[in-house]
């Protein structure tokens, strides 16, 4: 819980965090191009700074919620990276021993309650989530990820109604990438910032640059404070933008290449070592040991997982209900 | 009076069920729609928020999806909450969360969390509010892995299944007929357990098998005895619980009579009882039956509105007296 330009230390986990999402979803994305991975994933790579400053903002024991793009959001809140690509890899030793993948990973033990496979579906359970704390006088906040496509969705009002009118200790956090798998946001919503529809709920609303880290952080920095103290909730909007298409389908035939190079343009991770350098944080050497460390990690993790078994059929009737 | 003759009302038992398991446990808690004041549409909740508070009785808006999604955090996150759905036809408000999140999200992360909720929710024709209020949707609910599915029809099962629901570690949906709320029976004072997955022989008979489900379990026996007096001794078997299932003390009855009639409220396509049905077909019971597996089930329509019209859509026990004696004709 600290301002990622404060010190050379935290500086250095913010971006080695970035990194990792970015390195992790290199990964995935060449494994699946070589087959050697299954299934489809939904990629964030574009969108690093927001999970990094929404969770350098949380304390280890508060929750998260995520989404079907989340592979940022557990890694930004602690995750393994070995079990996350076993999982991935179809592995026993995956964080849902196979059952889940991608789409499903938690960390219940990092407070990640889950990512989910449905458009804002995680936004009640975060609600509820919060709501538990209250009840049990525990101080903990939920940040609760979704993107822009889930504003549109009942639950999503349902839900943040819920959390302000009882004044939940839960940050809602729209990571708006302008478009929800091919409908963009300026036709999607009548508003220009999702932020807005905060004051229909009575809460703040907050829009910030989410590839600027800093600044995703600050915003948490005081949504998370109203939230633990008792105010209730905060809507806030990190605008980014996704470089790759919505899943392993997408053409990108609703958008141009001249936007997609535009926005690779304001790179996160580039923008933020820029400022690390300018403000004598760390050098361009600490900088490559960062890249290097995180390259060396991610090989690491796909050694381990891939050398892990494969996740076993036999106990699968056994795993649908838990027992007392 | 000793305590095995109190009777209460079937209404009361859910709420002395609720009542016991909150004083026990603080992380129980109740949401709902008009739970509070209002004290539930109906009455269920009753005075549980004058003794509970609004913290633990917690009245919200209208909001179904929402109000599940928040039961299924609030039990992620360590809490035991029951929510009460006014109606079991809003729980279509609310599909997303009982079906794609509370019902799978032990099994796709893997068993890293469990999901202790109740939905309670009454459900059932008979009090002419027609195609929106009156729906029996249990086999919807029984069709989902990961969802437990009950269905008390009697005071007594209304607490201890109840009980064993808030006790369980995944997420139980109870369907309490709204016809049975006002009527009662014995029903024990201490905090017990009817366990989940035990079939109820409500009436040993040597002639016919009748299994019924909610409200029909007691025209199921009304008929029974009118059964009786024509010569024909009828058994009435209540699983109680559809899922889990407990379908062996079902194929015992039917091998002994050689004679079943499965009665539901619900339309007979694709409803509950084709699943028993298939499942004594599937057994030896099979070859001890002495006539076909007869089936006696809502009509294949919306519950209308006409009180007439709205009888004459889900079996009433002069249907299952007949179906029951064209049961032994036939054999």
């Amino acid at each position: 819980m600290a301002h990622p330009l404060s010190d050379p230390a935290t500086a250095r986990q913010a971006l080695a965090t970035m990194w990792e999402i970015r390195r992790f979803e290199e990964a995935v994305d060449d494994l699946f191009a070589r087959g050697l991975m299954h299934g489809t994933m939904h990629l964030s790579i574009g969108q690093e700074a927001s999970p990094t400053g929404v969770c350098l903002a949380l304390r280890d024991d508060d929750a998260i919620t995520s989404t079907h793009r989340g592979h940022g959001h557990c890694i930004a809140k602690g995750a393994d990276l070995t079990r996350m690509m076993a999982e991935l890899l179809a592995k026993e030793t995956g964080y849902c021993r196979g059952r889940g993948g991608s789409m499903h990973i938690a960390d219940v033990d990092t407070g990640n309650l889950g990512a989910n496979g449905i458009v804002a579906g995680g936004i009640p359970i975060a609600t509820g989530a919060a709501l538990a704390y209250r009840l049990r006088g525990d101080d903990k906040v939920v940040a609760c990820f979704f993107g822009d496509g889930a504003v549109n969705e009942g639950a999503f009002h349902e839900a943040v109604n819920l959390g302000a009118i009882w004044k939940l200790p839960v940050v809602y956090i729209c990571e708006n990438n302008k478009y929800g798998m091919s409908f963009s946001t300026e036709k999607s919503m009548a508003v220009e910032n999702v932020a807005e529809k905060a004051a229909g709920y009575g809460m703040p609303g907050v829009t910030v640059d989410g590839n600027d880290v800093a600044a995703v952080y600050e915003a948490m920095e005081t949504a998370v404070a109203r939230a633990r103290s008792g105010e209730g909730p905060t809507l806030l909007e990190n605008v980014t933008y996704r470089w790759k298409g919505h899943s392993k389908s997408d053409k990108n035939l609703y958008r141009t290449r001249d936007e997609i190079s535009e926005w690779q343009g304001r790179d996160p991770i580039v923008a933020f070592e820029t400022r690390v350098v300018e403000a004598g944080l760390l050098g361009r050497d600490d900088i490559a040991a960062v890249r290097d460390e995180v390259v060396q990690k991610l090989r690491a993790a796909v050694r381990e997982a891939n050398s892990a078994p494969d996740a076993d059929p036999s106990d699968l009737l056994d795993s649908v209900y838990a027992s007392a | 009076m000793s305590d095995q003759d109190r009777e209460i009302s079937y209404a009361e038992a859910v709420r002395e069920a609720i009542g016991q398991a909150m004083e026990a446990d603080d992380r129980v808690f109740m949401l709902g729609e008009d739970i509070g004041v209002y004290g539930g549409a109906f009455g269920v909740s009753g005075d549980l928020f004058e003794r509970f508070g609004p913290e633990r009785v917690r009245d919200t808006p209208i909001s179904e999806l929402g109000i599940v999604g928040a039961a299924v955090g609030a039990a992620l996150a360590g809490m035991r909450p029951i929510v009460e759905i006014q109606f079991s036809d809003f729980t279509n408000q609310a599909m997303d969360q009982i079906v794609n999140q509370a019902a799978k999200i032990h099994f796709m992360l893997g068993g890293a969390a469990e999901v202790p909720m109740v939905l309670r929710a009454p459900l059932g024709s008979g009090t002419g509010a027609a195609a929106q209020h009156s729906q029996s949707l249990e086999a919807w609910f029984a069709h989902v892995p990961g969802l437990k599915v009950v269905m008390p029809a009697t005071a007594e099962d209304a607490k201890g299944l109840l009980l064993a629901a808030i006790d369980d570690p995944n997420p139980v949906i109870v369907l309490e007929h709204k016809l049975l709320y006002r009527t009662s029976g014995p029903v024990p004072e201490e905090a017990f357990r009817t366990p989940l997955g035990q079939t109820a022989v409500r009436r040993e008979g040597a002639d016919l098998t009748i299994v019924a489900t909610g409200v029909m379990v007691s025209r199921a026996l009304e008929a029974a005895e009118t059964l009786a007096r024509d010569g024909v001794d009828v058994s009435v078997l209540d699983p109680r619980t559809l899922t889990p299932l407990d379908i062996e003390p079902i194929l015992a009855d039917v091998s002994r009579t050689g004679r079943v009639l499965l009665v539901q409220e619900a339309p007979g396509h694709v409803g509950f009882t084709s699943e028993i049905a298939a499942r004594i077909a599937e057994s030896p019971a099979l070859y001890r039956l002495l006539a076909p597996i007869r089936r006696l089930s809502g009509l294949d329509i919306p519950i209308p509105y006409a009180p007439q019209l709205e009888s004459a859509a889900v079996p009433q026990v002069p249907d299952i007296v007949e179906a029951g004696l064209t049961l032994i004709k036939e054999s």
